[in-house]
């Protein structure tokens, strides 16, 4: 029984196969976009365990030099190993050259953690190369194809398993190549030790312990940006549902009068909400397939694109090749089948309380129910209740996003209301009969477009906030980073021996050499680097101040305090005048905070003097020179035939903003794809509905045609009719763009990445959006209003005849 | 004369076969005639009324609507005869839902610019719609509707009435006032009135009388 009334309900489909690709395809493109997203984040997250896994550092405490120095002595090792200490080398550092860079592992094969090795390194035929000169590197094989042919870099080896961006190199010549001779990044501490071995003070005073790296190192800063796609995702999800749901909504309207016959024949009403639910796992399954598929291509196009906005961003490197991972296309499947679920709940649940006897008619699609309208604005005005509570009380990211997405759902919910106000005022104000008629039954139409227009005001609002945070980022960006970089040219010594001879043959020939030295270590329990400035003119003139005093630039170069970034401010929670306990022992009051747009890291600016004294050993190889921007060039030929400074160590300020600007360039295209395709979601929104509403349509246009209107002027008036509620929906989408951006940047973005970002307003964006999304709705509108005025004339009369 | 109609031939296309319907009608109305025309159901009425309206064209044959052509008119000259020529009152009476009783009544006055809101409140007074003004069609009973549809062709005063069973759910009492009303205005006027009825009584009172069978007039 149950086998026949299937097939019953499933014909439907066979006469409706427009119905059935809505349907399918609004539910495949959700997916899509979601479990596009998901992929890009599993491969993510892949990587950066496999990063934090290189040589078991996951698993390992490790010995670092202490007080933040960047390197240690590789005596140390020898003199660790003699006295019993099992204890590896290791080396790291970034290698580049011409544009073109990688991280450097050096180790020692013979002592390293076996499992984490490539086991090919041990293998007789190789470890001859490994460690002679040129020696051999060992990447992951996408790395390793990446590098082929660049010169500097010992011949290339690929191996299975390893993190994508590093080379596994031997450490004498990871030495050569990183310019470090005799020296060492820290000593892995192998899980072997023997039972008694002297303390580490007595050997090596100048060592800590560290734990081992945590797995979420990576993970923690990059989390934000994360979550950040999976929002959009969820968006563009959300906007998927609408499809679904109004198409699910429509097919059950359509078959009412079946489901009374079925009824009526002694199907129980049991039965048959099993059947259709059924039918919706069915439609799910299959649209969920192809959304995964879709998914995969989009996570595909726009990985590389995010793993460069990672690298850049937070300097993790993901693998820009994507893998089939379970956990994503069975998490796809599965909001597809709860999206699915959603969608079709209320019509199952109708159904359920339905009476045998109800009209059989579909109604509840064309009639314009004051009530829902009033009880839609109740829920609306409850979750803006919500969101300003978020916006009080919130805290952190978590509390952002229940303000967004409290606040979206709310005005979706409450645009019917509005529309309809604003079309009552309309017919008000509307003079000729036929005006008249227009209004009226604009609004008579809204219920049947009310979805579609909910996810053209998500999309659009999303759209304008999204927009306007790049925007108004961007503007920041390059206004900070003109402030941030006044040196015309910026030079890296290869030794600091070279770095002394530097200093003397540039001082007469420029205005002024400025150090750039810095340590890293550790400030209230986060890794920060120091950097010292020296007493110049150019940082009172030109480093953006957040917070300080008139001579927070003196207090510095006495060497009687400190400044920091935004991040490490709002991190630490710091106010002016608290004392801060530097690595090493020493304590700075805090007299400033300086804006630090992009850097996950957090910083701290000692005077230059106060730098060397607490840290002696720090890196003195990097100068920003202030010269005649017009003598750059020269500087450069001359820097280079005296010194032979290959030209990856001197680097211009109009490379620098360059090479900063296309990190966001990039960060802003994967949002910007993303936009598009809700847009794109949207308007397919838009398109269904109007084409499904055009057939149920006919007996509310038949009479005004037969009173004297032509075909062609109703379609032209059905296309005005999509335009005006696209533009109607885009008044109400401005205001809620703008508190959506709003909230991005003041609330999500300084919980994400701890900065806080003004905002501008860009009127022209929202004029060409509406002018886009005019023509999104016009075409959308576009087939049912050629259907319209080419319908031939007796199929309108058969409206009159079929009235009744 | 206000219509001449010269065998018109009509067939509908139903289920993939031709039924034709009119097999050559030939009718004419002079200003100030009114004509029934009666036949069984399904025998074509309704059709040979959708023909004269321009709401349709004719397979063959020929309709002149006071001096226009039908046959070699454009859409939108179509449009514009149902909107200022013809009153069509539809058997179905196809009222526009998104409108109030008094925005149906008036509208096609308004679209053909002869809005006149003296008249339309004296035929809301006497097709007895006072106090239904503010409702819309949905909120109306089948005889009611019918009167608003009377009421919204009467309203623009039209040169030829087109009326598909105008009483057909109207007791006889409302019937014959509606009757009245259209009477009047034909000989005010000076315009014609083509009626489809069922009854002999009404029929009886109009000056001339056809009768459809076989897709013909007898
Ligand atoms: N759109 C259409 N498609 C197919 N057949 C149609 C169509 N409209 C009418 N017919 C057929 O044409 C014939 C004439 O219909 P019409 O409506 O003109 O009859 P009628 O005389 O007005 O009948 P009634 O008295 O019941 O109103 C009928 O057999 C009907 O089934
Ligand atoms: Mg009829």
């Amino acid at each position: 029984m149950r086998r026949v009334a299937l097939s019953a309900l499933l014909a439907h489909w066979r006469r409706h196969p427009l119905q059935l690709a809505t349907l399918l395809l609004g539910l495949a493109l959700a997916t899509a976009l979601w479990s596009g997203v998901q992929a890009i984040n599993a491969e993510a997250r892949a990587s950066y365990a496999r990063a934090a896994g290189v040589l078991g550092q996951d698993r390992l405490e490790s010995l670092v030099p202490a007080r933040g120095l960047p390197h240690l002595d590789q005596d140390i090792f020898v003199s660790l190993r003699r006295a019993g200490w099992q204890v590896s080398p290791l080396l790291e550092g970034q290698w580049s050259r011409a544009g073109i860079s990688v991280q450097i592992v050096g180790l020692d094969p013979f002592t390293a953690p076996r499992s984490a090795l490539p086991g090919m390194i041990l293998d007789e035929t190789r470890i001859t190369d490994f460690l002679a000169p040129p020696g051999l590197a060992y990447g992951a094989p996408e790395t390793v194809a990446a590098l082929t042919g660049v010169v500097g870099l010992p011949p290339l080896a690929a191996a299975e398993g390893m993190a994508p961006g590093l080379l596994f190199t031997d450490i004498g010549i990871a030495q050569s190549l990183l310019r470090a001779e005799g020296r060492l990044s820290r000593l892995l501490i192998l899980p072997d030790q023997p039972r008694s071995r002297p303390e580490l003070a007595a050997i090596a005073p100048g060592l800590e312990r560290r734990a081992p790296i945590e797995q979420a190192d990576s993970a923690q800063l990059t989390g934000s940006f994360h979550l950040n796609l999976t929002a959009f995702g969820l968006l563009s999800f959300a906007v998927g549902l609408f499809i679904v749901h109004s198409a699910i909504g429509l097919a059950f309207e359509q078959r009412r009068p079946m489901f009374r016959t079925l009824r009526a024949l002694g199907l129980p009403l049991r039965d048959l909400v099993v059947v259709l639910a059924g039918e919706v796992v069915l439609l799910a399954l299959v649209a969920g397939l192809v959304g995964i598929a879709l998914g995969y291509l989009i996570a595909a196009a726009l990985l590389p694109d995010v793993a460069a906005t990672l690298r850049g961003l937070y300097g993790a490197t993901v693998s820009g090749s994507l893998s089939l991972r379970p956990e994503w296309w069975l998490g796809g499947l599965g909001m597809a089948l709860a999206g699915a679920a959603i969608a079709a709940g209320q019509s199952l649940w109708r159904l359920w309380r339905l009476p045998l006897l109800a009209p059989a008619q579909p109604t509840a699609w064309a009639r314009a129910s004051t009530r829902a309208l009033a009880r839609q604005g109740i829920a609306a005005g409850g979750l803006a209740l919500v969101a300003v509570l978020a916006a009080v009380h919130g805290q952190g990211i978590a509390g952002g996003f229940i303000l967004l997405g409290a606040l979206l759902i709310s005005a979706a919910l409450a645009l019917p209301g509005i529309l309809a106000l604003m079309l009552a005022g309309g017919a008000r104000l509307a003079r000729g009969a036929l005006a008249q008629w227009f209004w009226a039954d604009t609004r008579q139409q809204l219920p049947g477009l009310s979805l579609a227009l909910m996810a053209l005001l998500l999309a659009l609002s999303a759209n304008i906030g999204v927009g306007t945070m790049v925007a108004s980022f961007r503007l920041t960006f390059t206004d900070w980073l003109d402030q941030r970089l006044p040196s015309e040219l910026y030079v890296t010594a290869r030794d600091q021996e070279e770095a002394r001879r530097l200093r003397d043959w540039l001082a007469p020939r420029i205005d002024a050499l400025l150090p750039i030295w810095k340590v890293e270590g550790t400030i209230l329990g986060g890794p920060v680097e120091i950097y010292g400035v020296a007493d110049h003119r150019t940082y009172p003139d030109n480093w953006p101040l957040i917070l300080g005093e008139a001579d927070t630039w003196q207090v510095l170069a006495r060497g009687q305090g400190m400044i920091v970034n935004e991040q490490l401010w709002r991190r630490a929670d710091l106010a002016l005048g608290d004392t801060v306990p530097l690595p090493g022992g020493a304590v700075r009051a805090l007299v400033g905070v300086y804006a630090d747009y992009g850097n996950p890291k957090g910083q701290v600016i000692l005077g230059l003097d106060d730098l060397t004294a607490l840290y002696p050993d720090v890196d003195r190889r990097r100068y920003a020179i202030r010269t005649d921007p017009a003598a750059v060039p020269e500087l450069k030929t001359a820097l280079t035939e005296e010194f032979g400074l290959p030209s990856d160590s001197m680097i211009d300020q109009g490379r620098v903003k360059e090479i900063s600007l296309m990190v966001f360039e990039r960060t802003f295209l994967v949002t910007g794809a993303l936009n598009v395709l809700t847009m794109a979601v949207a308007g397919f929104a838009m398109f269904t509905s109007l084409l499904t509403l055009s057939t149920m349509r006919l007996p509310q246009l038949a009479p005004v045609w037969a009173l004297g209107l032509t075909r062609r002027r109703l379609a032209r008036l059905e296309l005005i009719r999509a335009m005006l509620l696209a533009g109607l929906t885009l008044l109400v989408a401005v205001p809620v763009g703008l508190i959506l951006a709003w909230v991005l940047l003041a609330v999500i973005n300084v919980a994400a990445f701890g900065w806080k970002l003004p905002m501008h307003l860009f009127p022209a964006d929202w004029l060409w959006l509406g002018l886009l999304a005019l023509a999104a709705a016009g075409l959308a509108a576009a087939w049912p209003a050629w259907r319209l005025a080419r319908l031939a004339p007796s199929d309108l009369l058969k409206v009159f005849a079929d009235e009744r | 004369m206000l219509l001449n109609i010269e065998n018109v031939e009509k067939s509908h296309v139903s289920g993939g076969s031709r039924v034709a319907v009119l097999r050559g009608v030939s009718l004419s109305l002079e200003a100030g005639e009114t004509v029934a025309l009666t036949g069984e159901s399904g025998s074509g009425k309704s059709t040979c009324l959708h023909l004269c309206a321009g709401l349709d064209r004719p397979d063959a044959g020929r309709i002149v609507v006071v001096g226009c052509d039908l046959a070699r008119a454009d859409d939108a000259t179509l449009a514009g005869l149902r909107r200022g020529t013809v009153g069509l009152i539809f058997q179905q009476f196809n009222l526009i839902p998104s409108l109030t009783v008094r925005a149906n009544l008036a509208f096609q006055a308004r679209l053909s610019g002869r809005d006149d809101p003296d008249w339309c409140g004296e035929l809301a007074m006497r097709l007895g719609l006072e106090g239904l003004h503010d409702r819309y069609p949905e909120q109306l009973s089948g005889g009611q509707q019918q009167r608003v549809a009377i009421g919204r062709a009467l309203a623009a005063r039209p040169a030829l009435i087109l009326a598909d069973e105008p009483t057909g759910n109207l007791d006889e009492a409302t019937g014959d006032a509606v009757l009245d009303l259209m009477l009047e205005l034909v000989a005010e006027s000076g315009a014609g009135l083509l009626m489809v009825t069922h009854s002999p009584r009404l029929a009886g009172r109009l000056g001339r009388r056809v009768r459809l069978t076989g897709g013909r007039l007898a």
